[in-house]
Parts: structure tokens; sequence; C-alpha cells
């Protein structure tokens, strides 16, 4: 998975669903860890922005 | 001088956050907050409506951080109809940036430090037990001990996962927002709107909350299971060229609201959680800031009892997770219940709910009566409603 930054705004809901804690969150950045993801896809379909796509 | 050691370090500065450290402080113990941004209460992830009767018992209300004062609420069914509750009690629209960091004032001004721009990275653990918090500032990496970690970090809630307790919210149980400012408005100021139905906001709402007369949050929430193609901005921007076609936007805001029932775990040995990291929103409204005011002033108290006692263990923090059962998390839990009858209704039994309660005079109607129409057809669910209205006269102090 893989976050579009132009787009993030840094809300935190993709974290909230993921399930394997691939997700991390700074001030002024959001990363996937993709060798933890299980491409599962709820950051995904929950993303208010929009701003994650499949693919590393 | 900030010290390398507190008894108490809470990380994150919201509502929940700032309330846990004013009460865990006066009540004796050493308390630092870390707050990841540059400022408590930005950016603003919220529609800022609140009771009075829910905030008035932790702060004195100040004009600063109230936008607008809240007499009437207008329920709009999917056909357009609307029903008007007047007896639901004062509420506000709030500036939260303004309130937010009131609260941490309020903190510090009981004893607590704020660090902002310190940004939790993960726990210390000694042979598995917590005993104190890594955290970024301004490019440095930093340590600091303590007998006991308060998680209010919000929706994310990663604190409580490094703790090892499982957060995770399905995919149901979040609700995907969206919300503008709008200017240019012309608006009743005493007025918050809320519209349902699946084709308007599916298993959520749309809600006005004005501001001022010509400037309101206009946002969504959409249940997470229920966005597709078509998310929460799609639905929102239809709403607003219909309604408002005129508006200027002057914020764009994304969000996500936990609308689950509490954790299962909400302590561990040397740790709490609470706030949103703990779910502990109302999860048909989505309001949570009173609610994560009311779990910080438990878990406050008890983790200085617990300070004053040396007892850092779960089975003597579980006392928090009592208090905050009696207080609102088991109606909470029927709240969750209920949404599933209430947010996820169909259009028609929308329709027929709002005629119904047009029908009640205006001074009358009532959130009890609106939920007991909502969920009649099922006795069980009908009791639990009326009990939960019965119990959440909230104690406190
Ligand atoms: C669109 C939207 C509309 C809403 N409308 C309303 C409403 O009208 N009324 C209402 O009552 N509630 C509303 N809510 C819910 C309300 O905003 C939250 O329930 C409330 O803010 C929760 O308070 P909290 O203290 O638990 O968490 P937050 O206010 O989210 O605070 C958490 C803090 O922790 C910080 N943090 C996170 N991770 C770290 C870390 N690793 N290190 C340091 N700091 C960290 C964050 O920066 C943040 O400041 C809304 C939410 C959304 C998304
Ligand atoms: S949900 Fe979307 S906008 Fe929000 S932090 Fe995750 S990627 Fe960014
Ligand atoms: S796809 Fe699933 S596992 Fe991967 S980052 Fe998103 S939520 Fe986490």
């Amino acid at each position: 998975m893989k976050v579009i930054h132009e787009l993030c705004d840094i809300c935190g809901t993709c974290v909230a669903v993921c399930p394997v804690d691939a997700i991390t969150v700074s001030e002024f950045n959001v990363e996937i860890d993709n060798d933890i993801c299980t491409n599962c896809l709820n950051c995904l379909k929950v993303c208010p922005a929009k701003a994650i796509v499949e693919g590393e | 001088m900030v010290k390398d050691r507190y008894d108490i370090v809470v990380i994150g500065a919201g509502p929940a956050g700032s309330v846990a450290a004013r009460y865990a402080a006066e009540n004796g113990a050493s308390v630092l907050m870390l707050e990841r941004d540059r400022e408590p209460g930005i950016p603003v992830r919220c529609a800022e409506g609140v009771s009075h009767n829910g905030i008035a018992p932790f702060i004195d209300i100040d004009k600063r951080w109230i936008a607008s004062q809240i007499d009437v609420a207008k329920l709009t069914s999917p056909n357009g109809e609307s029903a008007f509750m007047h007896n639901n009690g004062l509420g506000y629209v709030l500036e939260r940036r303004i309130f937010d960091t009131a609260l941490c004032a309020l903190a510090a001004k009981h004893g607590a430090r704020l660090i902002t721009k310190a940004d939790a990275l993960d726990l210390i653990k000694e042979n598995d037990k917590i005993t104190g918090v890594k955290y970024r500032y301004m490019g440095e990496t930093r340590e600091v001990k303590c007998d006991i970690v308060i998680a209010a970090d919000g929706t994310e809630s990663r604190v409580g996962r490094w703790a090892g307790i499982n957060t995770t919210v399905a995919l149901r149980d979040i609700d995907t927002c969206v919300q503008y400012t709008l200017a240019g408005l012309d608006l009743k100021k005493d007025t918050c709107e809320f519209y349902f139905g699946n084709e308007v906001s599916p298993g959520g709402y749309i809600w006005i909350f004005p501001k001022s007369d010509s400037t309101a949050n206009v946002g969504i929430g959409i249940a997470g299971h229920l966005s597709h193609e078509k998310g929460p901005k799609e639905y929102l921007d239809e709403f607003v060229a219909e309604r408002f076609p005129n508006a200027t936007i002057t914020y764009t805001m994304y969000g996500g609201v936990p609308t689950a029932a509490t954790l299962k775990e909400i302590v561990r040995d040397n740790i709490m959680l609470v706030g949103d990291a703990a779910r502990q929103v109302n999860p048909i409204t989505g309001g949570g800031v009173v609610q994560g005011m009311i779990a910080g002033s438990i878990a406050g108290k008890v983790a200085a009892e617990a300070v004053n006692q040396g007892q850092f263990d779960a089975k003597f923090l579980k006392k928090y997770r009592k208090e905050w059962d009696k207080t609102l998390g088991n109606t909470q839990k029927v709240m969750h219940s209920m949404k599933e009858k209430f947010l996820f209704m169909t259009d028609e039994r929308f329709n027929n709910l709002v005629s119904y309660c047009k029908k009640i005079p205006s001074d009358k109607f009532s959130l009890k009566v609106l939920f007991t129409e909502a969920v009649k057809g099922d006795p069980k669910l009908m009791l639990d409603v009326a009990k939960s209205f019965v119990v959440s006269k909230i104690k406190l102090k």
C-alpha cells in the first residue's frame, strides 16, 4: 500500500482500522510499512481523502 | 526544565489527555503531557458541538472558546421532512483550538507539565514492564521514565498497541468524515441541523453546526464499510452544492470517529487508555469531547491514587474501568447496539420516524422519544434504552 502525500491530511483514520499496526504517523507524515502490511485494504476503504492506493 | 522522571506521562493533549493530566496533578501526582503537534487543539478535527451540562463540571464557561449557543436541533429525513427538538438542553459550538488550549492551561495550573512538538515513538519496557516513554522532540530522541502511562492519543490509538492491547476498530465501527467550514451563509445561529438517509449519508449523517449566522461547520460521517468509490467527500459535495451553492470554504478537514463500544481492555499494568484511544465515543452521535473529559477525570483520579499507594498493576487500575462503565460505559454499550437500528435504518423507516416525531410538540420531543421510537418492535432494546436514560445522570467529583 502507498500513501499519496499530496492528498493525505494526516487524520489517522487509516491507523485505527489497520489490524497489524503497519501505519506510522508523525506531525507531518504518514507511512505504510509494506513488510508488515497484509493487503487487507481496510485503510484504503476508509481513507476520507482517498490518499491510499495499492502498490509499493 | 523537563525532568527525566514523572509519576505519570500522558500521551496526547486533547480533551481526554488534558483532563486526565489535570485530575492526576490536582490529586498529588507529578505529570508530564506529550503532544505531537505544535499546539493543542490543532488541526481541529471536530464539528465542535457539545452540551453545556457536559463541559460545565470541568471548566468555567468562557466566551473566548464559544462560537455560538445552540437551543434547537433540526432532524431531516430522506424525503425532506423535518422535526425540531427544543428541550435537549443548552449546547455550544466551540472554538476547539482555544478550548483545548484552555484545558491544557488548567492542567498546568494544577501542576501538570506539557511539551508540544513531542512525538511519542514507543514505550520503554524493562522485563516486559512499562517503565517510560521514548519520544522525539525537535529532531532529538529522548526518554522519560514513569510509573503510569496514560494513552490519550486519539483515533490512532497506537500507544495501546505498543502495550499489547488490540485497539483496531472494525470497518462498520469507524465513521469516515469530511468537514468544511463554510462562510457566506444565511443561517439561524441557534439551530444545529442533521440530515439522514442512505443516499445522503449511509450509516451516518450530515451536520450543520453554525459558528455564527453566516459561518458553519458542515460535515459528514459515513460508516466505514459503506464507503466505496463514492466516499464521504462526494456525498458532502453533493449536499453543499444543493444547499449552499454560493458558499466559500474556509477550512477543509478529514477525520475518523471510532463509533464502537469501549475497548475490552483499557488498562494493563502501568498503562491506562482514555478518550478516542479507548473508543469511548458516543456511537450514535459520534460525540467524544465530553466523553473523553469524563473518562479523563476518572482515569486521572485513579492514577493519582495508584501513585499515592504505590500500586500500578492492572488489578488496581481497573477501578477506572469500573467507574467508567458505571458512569457512561454501560450506556455507551446500549447506544452501540442502538446504532445498528438507528443509523442503518431503511429510508422508509427514517421517513416514518421523522413523521412521527413531527407530531410531537417540539418541547416534548427529546432524544429519549426519538430513540424509543427508533427501536420500537425490539422489546429488549427498548428496555435498555429506557434504562440508559435513567442511568445517564452523571456523577462527578
Ligand atoms: C469530523 C469530526 C467531527 C466531530 N464532531 C464532534 C462534535 O461535534 N462533538 C464532539 O463531542 N465530538 C466530535 N468529534 C469527536 C471528537 O473530536 C473526539 O472524540 C475528541 O477530540 C477526542 O478527544 P481525545 O482527547 O480522546 O483525542 P484527540 O482530541 O484526538 O487528541 C489526541 C491528541 O493526541 C496527539 N497524539 C497522537 N499520537 C501521539 C503521539 N504518538 N505522541 C504525542 N501526541 C500524540 C494528537 O496530536 C492529538 O492532539 C468529531 C470528530 C471528527 C473526526
Ligand atoms: S486516512 Fe487517509 S488522509 Fe487520513 S492519515 Fe490515513 S492516508 Fe492520510
Ligand atoms: S492494507 Fe490493511 S494491513 Fe495494509 S496498511 Fe492498510 S489496513 Fe494495514
